[in-house]
């Protein structure tokens, strides 16, 4: 008795001839007698409640495309929103790379097989160390909230202690994330995490409140380069002393598109940097294309072996002048790992990590020189001509990178208001942070990068008018 | 899944240069096993087995080691006593050895000329010899008794050990699965693949001869040697780095030392996990002793029986641990080695104040067997018999079956 | 099939090949490319940037100057230096040395299911309405993309039974780590946390499921397999006391075994109180056959990238599917996609007993839009014949296997497996010293996959982890199985041939394998290469 089959283009054996053929081989009548390993009471004898299929491909593409095309995209609107996941130029040259078949189908594979995916991912290491300046990178995962979460995990296994400073500017997705996987206060093993006040006019750490709460239970101090809220953390290095000074590790969160023109945290005194490679070629895909990585000092091998991620490196072949790239073992010997394990790795940001290689390989050193400083001129304009507009008021001036807070109280307005009526002018306008940071009022963060043209600030100046009248 | 590292040879340790193995076989190990005595240990024994038509073990199944051994005989030069502790089987696998020592004028042990009597002593001096003949590794083949010998012989010294298994007595921890293995895994070792074998310190258990005949096991734990295994090269790339054995141990030490409440006492048995404990707390304990601790502080070293007892008299209850490891090749983790933690023991600090750790690994090489209790009292080890949570990592402990054995 | 049928099966495979005699005759692309920061041609342009233009400069002066001193980078980053072409040839080398699935038969990486990713799931992926989407846009403006995840949603609900889902997760794992979070947090409500701290895993679980309750803060206890490759149910009660938060384990497990006594599991687990999450990476065997939700489960989990036809990218993006009861959806993420009565859809960010956030922004969605049209092509039957598919092609290959010399297949002997079997090179490594990281090698020279071998510690000694799911034909398995025996072959006859693979790869072999662990030789980035190993002091 032949079981029923449904043939389908992605299951070969789904035909009656080789499903029975191959039944025969295993003198067996029906699959059934495999599901005889599951007990009944364990059996699904219903129906999913799933729609009937969409066979022919036409018809699944028009219903998909169908369902895609109710979206509207920032290549249909304008847009001005940044806030984590921003809107650069993708070159087509990188989406040539990641759209190899190759590079998409592949998973861990072996060493031989897949050299070339190690390759691409040890010069993506390289070329991200060069940026931030310091020597030891590991392999990417999720997104720049969770590795900061980690890289707070890292440094209490590195110190002993169980507190962390971070500015009161934080992303609060990211401090968020970072709360998460710091656990709930409940927990015996817990990391407090705790917010440092910030400047009013500049947004930039009062290193004052900084130095009021250091004590000898603090891990790390965190800062944020720009800071969430877009403006350039100038006291870096300072935070990093102060860190040292009370013997705790320096963590700096960094846009890398922006190292072209500002100060890499090595260079800062950070131990530990961590951020999102989604700047580096990658396109928004709703948030998905984010990818946080971990990057540390390699003068002292405490880093390495508490970094949770894996770590790769560059070894010689036997044919002379040969590289190949095998993954470091790091079997942990220090008794500092206290009352944590290591964290855990997964399937996370494999592709994005090829095209943001492939990204900084085609930008070189110029082209970071170029983007930074097209993001930071465009940016200025932006905010001068938003500015201008009556009952606006540009927040945290002068020195920001891309990103700038747009506050609307003297308008009558809010932000959500005010976006509906860009909205009707096919402009996404800038994240509304009213309820992340109350305490801005009725504030809208504004992206405007190396992406924008001239015109599009204009055509924005002239929405902003219309609708705020 | 990380990188594979198999078939990889590192540059490092053949360096077009020859390693040297030294080759010890006790070409008495064995003996009288098939033939109903057990142990061969004495001159006696040794005659009445061979008068009953003992075959000798040992030589055969070197010589098979060997044969997987010379593989890589352009790579390994074998460096060993004459005659059949070593000499003939090296050559019958194909090798040219260094002969060194010497075994002239010894007695024959049946009257023909092939059985020459070979004592602990030669082991002891043959041991001397090769160390400083500056081997790579030692290879023996022999029993426990041989094991032991050899143990005694380094005194500590660094010289990795790997037994043949050649006899009827194993239940020290020095031993390849099979004499092929062992050939194997000193090739690995010593030029094929270094980078995939790694030593960990293995526990040489020493057999009481005539209890043993009795009927009785009565194990003490001798010492430890550096035994070369094999680890896989492959990561896990989903789980981040491997957990080689010295950082398991030192998961598991902090695992324990966190769970220290002050005012608790903890007895700490023989083993290298248990001192990995110790070693935690920076203080100096005994590898082949219990030890005991006390707010972080060594309050006895080396305890026999009555010591243990004083120092429980009279505490609260769940005031006291005792933390054993898994000792010795069978599973015990009472009753081979530390039976200083006698039933009067055990009671007084109260069973289910027993914390066993060990490493996954260790459990994994067990097949599948039970760990074992033998304290001497059967209702003691009764009491056992079930499942235990043995810590086996930092914040991870294992479910394992437990079973009384002698 | 009589043994000396099989046996010639499997040598006729290679006469059936156009040259006969031989499987293929495969050699990988060997570029020897060299490193990219080698290439650098000081002064060469890979791209160039938007500058502003004349209004804006006339503006807002010298950029640079706008950075406060001090925060201004001196020189520039020691980027490599290429023309375009030169970058995008270089890179398409390195695609070239990498065997994706899509070119080499990856029956070979178990636990992963490797199935086809659909290229048409591509091209939606690719179309700007998806892929240049700003998660902060308007609702309004992603109606189209919100809806695809909740129906996705729907549809998962069904096939596993539960209430609730979050499509948050940034992959498996991370919807692992979700459900330690949410017991977490169930018994921080209910006030047990002192009380429990303990999650039990076992042995054959993915590495995850006890690496992620640590982290959430929780102890492990892994409980080992009997010989029927699963704990029995003493060994579990053993485990189980009031201290028990819950478990996080697989059925079935990577060995392709199902437990039969799962549903008395999570009784014992719920008669002490604690919850019940199953891991189900391996799902691919039992759509529409087996419901984590019938046999009790409070929670459990997908892979998007496996059971669900997202592509495998090289290690991500990923997407992790987490569900649950509506007991436990109060816990789940924020935001969760929501239906309103008008049929609208949209982002819940109010939810008060939310454990907050594990991943950014809204979630890994491109693997989303694909799940939903992966579902949508095969209805109810074709997600049945999926998994009826692919437990026949694993038991069909099974036999082919159990016929090569040397290779076992411990732990549950007589009865069969579902989607996967964790097989045993054991045998052959005590009679040729071949083992599976030896056969691991030398299989690509054949055009296939290495195959997975297991997570650590293996507790299968030798093993392999082969996955044919419903992708592949009878000739791929067929194929698949003539390069095992091919290799077995060569084991017994030649294994210092076997041990010196790969043959025909795209790299020889590599050397200084200290440096993995030696600090003084590791190096993670060129610059550190450079400066330790080739002691460049510049």
């Amino acid at each position: 008795m032949a079981d029923t089959s449904f043939i389908h283009p992605y299951i070969p054996n789904s035909i009656p001839a080789t499903k029975e053929a191959m039944l025969r081989e295993l003198g067996m009548d029906s699959v059934e007698e495999i599901y005889a390993e599951i007990p009944e009471r364990l059996r699904f004898r219903g129906r999913l409640d799933i729609p009937a299929p969409i066979v022919a491909e036409r018809d699944l593409k028009r219903h998909v495309k169908g369902l895609l095309d109710r979206n509207t995209s920032c290549e249909d609107n304008l847009n001005f929103l940044g806030a984590g996941c921003w809107q650069h130029h993708v070159p087509s040259v990188v989406d040539e790379i990641i759209n190899r078949a190759e590079f998409v189908s592949a998973y861990c594979g072996g060493n031989y097989s897949d050299l070339g995916k190690y390759q691409v991912r040890f010069e993506f290491n390289s070329q991200l160390a060069e940026l931030l300046d310091l020597d030891g990178v590991a392999n990417p995962i999720y997104d720049w909230g969770d590795v900061a979460g980690r890289s707070f995990r890292m440094a209490k296994r590195i110190t002993g202690r169980s507190r962390v400073l971070v500015p009161g500017t934080m992303s609060p997705m990211r401090l968020a994330q970072a709360r998460t996987l710091c656990q709930p206060e409940v927990m015996p093993t817990h990391i407090k995490i705790e917010l440092v006040d910030y400047d009013q006019d500049s947004g930039r750490m009062d290193l004052a409140d900084l130095r009021a709460r250091m004590s000898d239970d603090v891990a790390a101090v965190y800062w944020e380069n720009p800071g969430y809220l877009g403006f350039i953390e100038t006291e870096g290095a300072q935070i990093a002393q102060v860190a040292h000074a009370g013997g705790a590790l320096a963590i700096a969160g960094v846009d890398p598109i922006t190292l072209g023109v500002l100060t890499p945290p090595g260079s800062l005194g950070a131990d530990i940097a961590v951020g999102d490679v989604q700047p580096l070629g990658v396109h928004m895909h709703a948030g998905g294309g984010t990818s946080g990585f971990i990057a540390f000092r390699d003068d002292d091998p405490v880093f390495a072996q508490e970094c949770p991620l894996e770590l790769y490196t560059l070894l010689e072949t036997e044919t002379p002048g040969q590289y190949g790239v095998a993954e470091a073992m790091m079997e942990r010997t220090s008794y500092g790992s206290r009352d944590e394990g290591k964290d855990w790795v997964g399937t996370a940001s494999g592709l994005w990590t090829i095209a943001a290689a492939v990204y900084m390989s085609l930008m070189g050193p110029q082209g970071f020189r170029e983007v930074g400083e097209s993001c930071i001129a465009r940016s200025h304009y932006a905010a001068n001509r938003l500015s201008a507009l009556p009952g606006l008021k540009v927040l945290f001036t002068p020195a920001f990178f891309k990103e700038f807070v747009v506050n609307f109280d003297g308008t009558g307005k809010t932000v959500s208001q005010v976006n509906k009526g860009l909205l009707e002018h096919s402009i996404f306008g800038g994240k509304d942070l009213s309820a992340e940071f109350p305490e801005l009022g009725e504030s809208a963060m504004y992206c405007v990068t190396e992406y924008h043209s001239q015109a599009d600030v204009i055509r924005l100046e002239s929405a902003l008018k219309e609708v705020l009248s | 899944m990380g990188l594979h590292l198999a078939g990889i040879q590192a540059e490092g340790a053949g360096r077009h240069g020859v390693k040297r193995l030294g080759l010890i076989v006790n070409p008495l190990a064995g003996i009288g096993g098939r033939v109903g005595l057990k142990g061969s240990d004495g001159a006696d024994t040794v005659r009445k087995a061979l008068a009953l038509g003992a075959v000798r073990e040992a030589p055969g199944r070197a010589e098979r080691a060997l044969e997987r051994l010379a593989r890589v005989k352009d790579h390994v030069e074998i460096v060993t006593w004459p005659g059949e502790m070593g000499e003939d089987e090296a050559r019958a696998a194909g090798f040219e050895p260094t002969v060194v020592g010497s075994l002239a004028g010894r007695p024959n042990l049946t009257g023909a000329s092939d059985v020459v009597e070979t004592t602990a002593a030669d082991t002891t001096q043959a041991v001397r010899d090769l160390a400083a003949s500056g081997v790579e590794m030692l290879l023996f083949a022999g029993g426990d008794g041989t094991a032991r010998d050899i143990c005694a012989a380094l005194d500590g010294g660094p010289l990795p050990v790997l037994g043949i298994p050649a006899g009827v007595k194993i239940h020290s921890a020095v031993y390849a699965t099979t004499p092929s293995a062992a050939g194997a895994l000193a090739a690995m070792f010593l030029h094929e693949k270094p980078a995939a074998v790694r030593l960990r310190e293995s526990e040489v258990m020493d057999i009481d001869e005539d209890a043993f005949r009795d009927g009785r096991v009565s194990a003490s734990l001798y010492g430890y040697l550096a035994v070369p295994y094999e680890r896989s090269l492959l990561q896990s790339a989903k789980a981040g780095g491997v957990a080689g054995d010295a950082s398991s141990l030192n998961d598991i030490a902090s695992e324990i030392v966190n769970g220290m409440r002050p005012g608790d006492m903890y007895l700490l048995g023989p083993g290298t996990t248990t001192r990995a404990i110790t070693e935690a707390l920076g203080l100096t304990g005994t590898l082949l002793g219990v030890d005991a601790v006390l707010d972080r502080a060594l309050v006895a070293a080396d305890a026999a029986e009555h010591r243990l007892l004083e120092l429980l008299d009279g505490r609260p209850e769940g005031a006291s641990r005792i933390v054993i490891t898994v000792i010795g090749g069978q599973g015990h983790i009472f009753g081979r080695g530390n039976q200083q933690f006698s039933p009067a023991v055990i009671r007084a600090a109260g069973r289910e104040n027993v914390i066993v750790v060990a490493t996954q690994t260790k459990l994994l090489s067990l097949g599948g067997g039970p760990l074992l209790v033998d304290t001497g009292d059967p209702d003691l080890d009764a009491s056992f018999d079930g499942y235990l949570k043995v810590v086996t990592a930092l914040g991870e402990m294992t479910v394992y079956p437990v079973a009384s054995g002698g | 099939m009589t043994e000396d049928a099989l046996q010639a099966k499997l040598e006729n495979i290679g006469r059936l090949r156009r040259d006969g005699g031989s499987l293929r005759d495969y050699h990988a692309p060997r570029w020897d490319e060299p490193l990219i920061m080698e290439q650098s041609v000081p002064g060469e342009r890979g791209i160039k940037v938007s500058q502003p233009e004349p209004g804006i400069v006339d503006e807002v002066g010298d950029p640079l100057s706008l950075i406060p001193e001090g925060s201004r980078r001196e020189g520039l980053p020691d980027l490599p230096e290429l023309s375009q072409y030169q970058v995008m040839r270089h890179y398409l080398r390195l695609s070239q040395e990498t065997l994706g699935m899509d070119f080499g038969s990856d029956i070979s990486e178990g636990t992963c299911t490797m199935k086809y990713s659909p290229k048409m799931h591509e091209e939606m992926v690719r179309y700007h309405k998806a892929s240049d989407v700003h998660p902060w846009q308007d609702e309004e403006t992603m109606q189209g993309l919100l809806e695809i995840v909740y129906e996705t949603g729907e549809y998962l609900k069904s096939i596993s039974g539960m209430d609730a889902i979050s499509l948050q997760p940034g992959g498996g794992s991370h919807a692992v780590f979700t459900n330690a979070c949410v017991m977490r947090k169930y018994f921080e409500e209910k006030g047990e946390l002192d009380q429990r701290n303990e999650v039990i895993a076992t042995i054959f679980s993915h590495p995850c499921d006890a690496a992620t309750p640590k982290v959430a803060g929780f102890k492990v206890v892994t409980v080992m397999p009997d010989e029927n490759g699963y704990p029995d149910l003493k060994a579990f009660k053993a485990a189980v006391s009031e201290k028990t938060v819950g478990c996080s384990i697989t059925n079935p497990e990577d060995t392709g075994i199902y437990n039969p006594q799962i549903d008395k599991y999570v009784e014992i687990l719920h008669d002490a109180g604690a919850l019940a999450f199953t891991d189900q990476a391996n799902a691919n065997g039992i759509l529409g056959i087996a419901r984590a939700r019938d046999a009790g489960f409070d929670a459990c989990h997908f892979n998007l990238h496996k059971t669900f036809s997202s592509p495998h990218g090289c290690e991500g993006p990923a997407t992790g599917a987490y569900l649950c009861s509506e007991e436990l959806a109060p816990f789940l993420p924020v935001p969760v996609v929501t239906k309103a009565g008008d049929g609208g859809y949209h982002l819940d960010f109010e939810r008060p007993r939310s454990i907050g956030r594990v991943r950014g922004f809204l979630g890994t969605w491109l693997g989303v839009i694909r799940a939903y049209a992966w579902i949508r092509s095969m209805g109810p039957d074709g997600l049945r014949e999926v998994a009826e598919i692919s437990v026949l092609n694993n038991n069909y290959m099974d036999r082919l296997l159990m016929g090569i010399r040397g290779v076992s297949r411990p732990y549950a002997e007589g009865h069969r497996r579902l989607d996967q079997v964790r097989y045993s090179l054991q045998t052959m490594k005590e009679e040729t010293g071949v083992g599976c990281e030896d056969v691991h090698d030398r299989m690509v020279d054949f055009g296939i996959q290495s195959f997975w071998l297991s997570h650590h510690p293996w507790v299968v000694p030798e093993p392999f982890t082969p996955e044919p799911c419903e992708t592949y034909s009878k000739a791929d398995l067929d194929e698949w199985a003539a390069v095992i025996k091919k290799i077995s072959d060569e084991a017994y006859s030649d294994p210092d041939f076997v041990k010196s693979a790969p043959h025909s790869s795209s790299a020889t072999r590599l050397k200084r394998l200290e440096a993995l662990e030696d600090p003084d030789q590791w190096a993670f980035t060129w610059r550190a290469y450079k400066r330790k190993v080739l002691g460049d002091t510049a």
